[in-house]
């Protein structure tokens, strides 16, 4: 069967192991977590987790009746063939120099990638978008010099309910 | 105000704990200093592992949840194993362990372990309690997740300082959440059931744990009579279907009657509840059950096609669901076609004559299914059974006949040797006037036998009836079939003399050599009110039959030597 990347959007309740319920249902059952994001909802005791996994859809059900029987899972919502928009947020450094700082900056503005702070040998840029996006800018900027980056998990939202 | 250890006992009463099984120490000295001030009933073990089995073994035994108390560090760890066994067999349990305070949680200090990152993977839920203001709420929620939908055990990890602090405590202010799914009646799936069964020329039900669990069985007996299916059931089914029925095939799977597993093979619509298809149960699964429609009931939508993939899954209560099934097929006036169920008899009466479970008693050597035979002849079937986990296992579950549920008491998912003594002292102590026997072997009774001075301190009655062939039989059978009879490490003729052993722990030990000594010595052994430890020096090597060898269909069984075949 196809394999196929899913993005659960799973409400729980607000517990300091909660996490550690979910990847070990998931881990202990041979499933693979491919990306994660958690925060809390606008209600404090309540946390969303946007999670993708891949797997043919067998396997999917699967993982979505182990998220199921967890006591602290509030629900489990599978965006995959829903409408919904997606993000995941990159941040990159690049080593300034005194070859590259032109070639950077022209970089930047053509781009107009978003800089969240500079120093005399480092910019820091963040980006947003989707998956793809952020591919695309991380293949642009890997030639300007990274030292280092950081990045997010997927979000996810629904276009309604 | 009230302290923790208050609240605690409070709140067992008002769940209408009647006894709790434990180990005291350290972290738990102050609720026992309460329980010593209490009127609850406390069962002093002599290892964790079978507080929770005794526990597991009461809960089984009625229905209800199983209560027990250990302390921190090894006394949580010792008791891991019998969580374990329970959560395989989503038996109901609260198991309380102690904690060190919050404040050393962390520190490694004395005696301390993460007990419920430990248990997290082998428990329904768990919860560390770190404030005493959660502390009633966390009790209650604990017994109601551990009872509610498929249930299970549930751990509570209760801190020295939580449960000396002191708090306000009011009955009716505590909440918790609910988790009970309400039943959802599925006219359509039911139209479907009696769709598929009218069509069905040779249907079979097969019942599961599920059956017990949810309390169905006077609805699974009653479909089954009155539309005659013959039905079939796993290890944990058994008792959820009269087995002295003449509907009833035997358990099906590795060590299932040779008909049983025949009829799994040939039904065209088959109506399995409350189970999940175990691989023991299933052989290789593009074999099992080829030609049927199959109709899965389970209250766990993880259960669904997990294994076997079913053609109408119904997700449900198992007792509702079968009450509408029973009710649909009766508004739609459902009536056998009493032709093709004859024939569908005869063809199951011809594998019952081909293969019959039999045995061969001859000579002077005892043999195991004769003294489980001769049990079972002499209470006649009136005794909740106990058993530890191989061959002695197997045997029970083919030649002791259960005619009513949670009479069998087992370890079937986990398989957990040294589960039968301290079960059969929690199912004792759930009914003290009944005959509880467990069915043992020489190797799993070693593994809890210390629980005998359980038994002997508090004159609990239970008998043991020990099938003692020296080895550890269930393992020797498979070097034999498949190791070229290297018998590596299974060889327990080193062992206590356990006639002796029984008087030593201030019980009755018996013993029977011969065949002729069997039905004396079980005589004897059932007729006295304190616990007996029978010893029966039964035949070496003998082997489980029938058998499905692991990975292949469960249609292809060896049956044993011919001397096993009337």
């Amino acid at each position: 069967m196809e394999k196929k990347t899913h993005i659960f959007s799973i409400l729980v309740h607000n517990k300091p192991d909660v996490l550690a319920r979910i990847a070990g249902a998931l881990g202990g059952k041979g499933y693979n977590i491919d990306s994660l994001c958690v925060n809390t909802t606008t209600q404090n005791d309540i946390s969303k987790i946007v999670m993708t996994t891949a797997g043919a859809q067998a396997t999917i059900t699967r993982i979505e009746n182990q998220l199921q029987r967890l006591v602290d899972v509030i629900s489990v919502d599978d965006l995959t063939n829903v409408e919904s928009v997606h993000r995941e947020m990159l941040m990159v450094r690049l080593n300034l120099t005194a070859q590259n700082t032109e070639t950077v900056k022209k970089a930047i503005d053509m781009n107009k990638w978003k800089v969240i702070v500079s120093g005399d040998a480092y910019v820091i840029i963040e980006i947003t978008g989707d998956k793809t996006q952020i591919d695309f800018s991380l293949a642009r900027l890997e030639p300007l010099g990274i030292t280092d980056i950081t990045r997010t998990g997927l979000i996810a939202l629904k276009l309604e309910d | 105000m009230l302290k923790g250890t208050e609240i605690l006992l409070k709140v067992l009463e008002e769940e209408k704990v009647d006894i709790i099984f434990g180990y005291p120490g350290g972290a738990v000295l102050d609720i026992y200093d309460q329980l010593f001030k209490s009127n609850l009933k406390h069962i002093l073990v002599r290892h964790e592992q079978g507080a929770v089995h005794a526990a597991d073994g009461y809960a089984r035994a009625t229905g209800k949840v199983g209560v027990c108390l250990v302390t921190s560090g090894p006394g949580a760890t010792n008791a891991v194993t019998g969580i374990a066994t329970a959560n395989m067999d989503s038996i109901p349990l609260v198991v309380f362990t102690g904690q060190v305070p919050t404040g050393l949680i962390g520190n490694d200090a004395f005696q301390e372990c993460d007990i419920t990152g430990i248990t997290r993977p082998c428990t329904k839920h768990n919860f560390l309690v770190r404030n005493i203001g959660d502390l009633a709420s966390t009790i209650k929620e604990a017994f109601h997740i551990a009872r509610s939908g498929r249930p299970g055990p549930v751990l509570v990890d209760l801190p020295k300082n939580v449960m000396a602090a002191q708090t306000d405590y009011d009955p009716d202010k505590v909440t918790f959440r609910n988790y009970e799914t309400p039943y959802k009646p599925a006219p359509k799936k039911m139209a479907n059931v009696l769709d598929m069964l009218h069509a069905a020329k040779k249907p079979l039900i097969m019942t599961g744990g599920g059956v017990i669990l949810g309390r169905a069985a006077d609805e699974l007996t009653q479909l089954a009579r009155k539309y005659e299916i013959p039905v079939t059931g796993t290890l944990m089914g058994l008792g959820s279907f009269p087995g002295s029925d003449p509907l009833w095939l035997g358990m099906l799977g590795m060590h299932g009657t040779y008909y049983a597993n025949m009829a799994i093979s040939h039904c065209d619509f088959l109506l399995a509840i409350g189970v999940r298809f175990d691989d023991r149960v299933t052989g290789t699964i593009e074999t099992f059950a080829p030609n049927a429609k199959i109709v899965h009931i389970d209250i766990d939508p993880s259960s669904i096609n997990k294994n076997v993939t079913v053609d109408l899954p119904i997700i449900g209560d198992t007792k509702a669901t079968l009450k509408d099934i029973l009710r649909f097929m009766e508004e739609h006036h459902y009536e056998q076609d009493a032709a093709s169920r004859k024939t569908w008899f005869s063809e199951i009466a011809e594998w019952r004559e081909k293969v019959p479970l039999t045995y061969c008693q001859n000579g002077e050597v005892i043999k195991p299914q004769y003294v489980i035979e001769t049990l079972y002849r002499l209470t006649k079937g009136d005794a909740l059974i106990t058993t530890e986990v191989g061959q002695n296992q197997m045997w029970t579950a083919q030649f002791f006949h259960f005619d009513r549920p949670n009479s069998f008491i087992s370890s079937g998912g986990l398989g957990t040797m040294g589960f039968g003594l301290p079960a059969a002292i929690g199912v004792k102590c759930a009914f003290p006037d009944k005959q509880v026997v467990d069915i043992a072997g020489d190797g799993s009774i070693q593994m809890n036998i210390q629980e005998l001075a359980t038994a002997a301190q508090y004159n609990i009655a239970v008998k043991v009836v020990l099938l003692n062939n020296g080895y550890l039989g269930m393992v020797r059978q498979w070097q034999e079939m498949f190791y070229e009879k290297r018998y590596s490490h299974t060889d327990m003729t080193y062992a206590p003399d356990f006639v002796k052993l029984a008087e030593a722990f201030g019980i009755v030990g018996l013993r029977a050599t011969k065949p002729a000594e069997v039905e004396t010595v079980l005589k004897e052994g059932l007729a006295v009110n304190r616990p007996v430890l029978m010893d029966f020096r039964v035949s070496r090597e003998e082997c489980v039959y029938p058998m499905v060898h692991p990975g292949e269909s469960i249609s292809q069984m060896t049956l044993g030597s011919r001397e096993m075949i009337n």
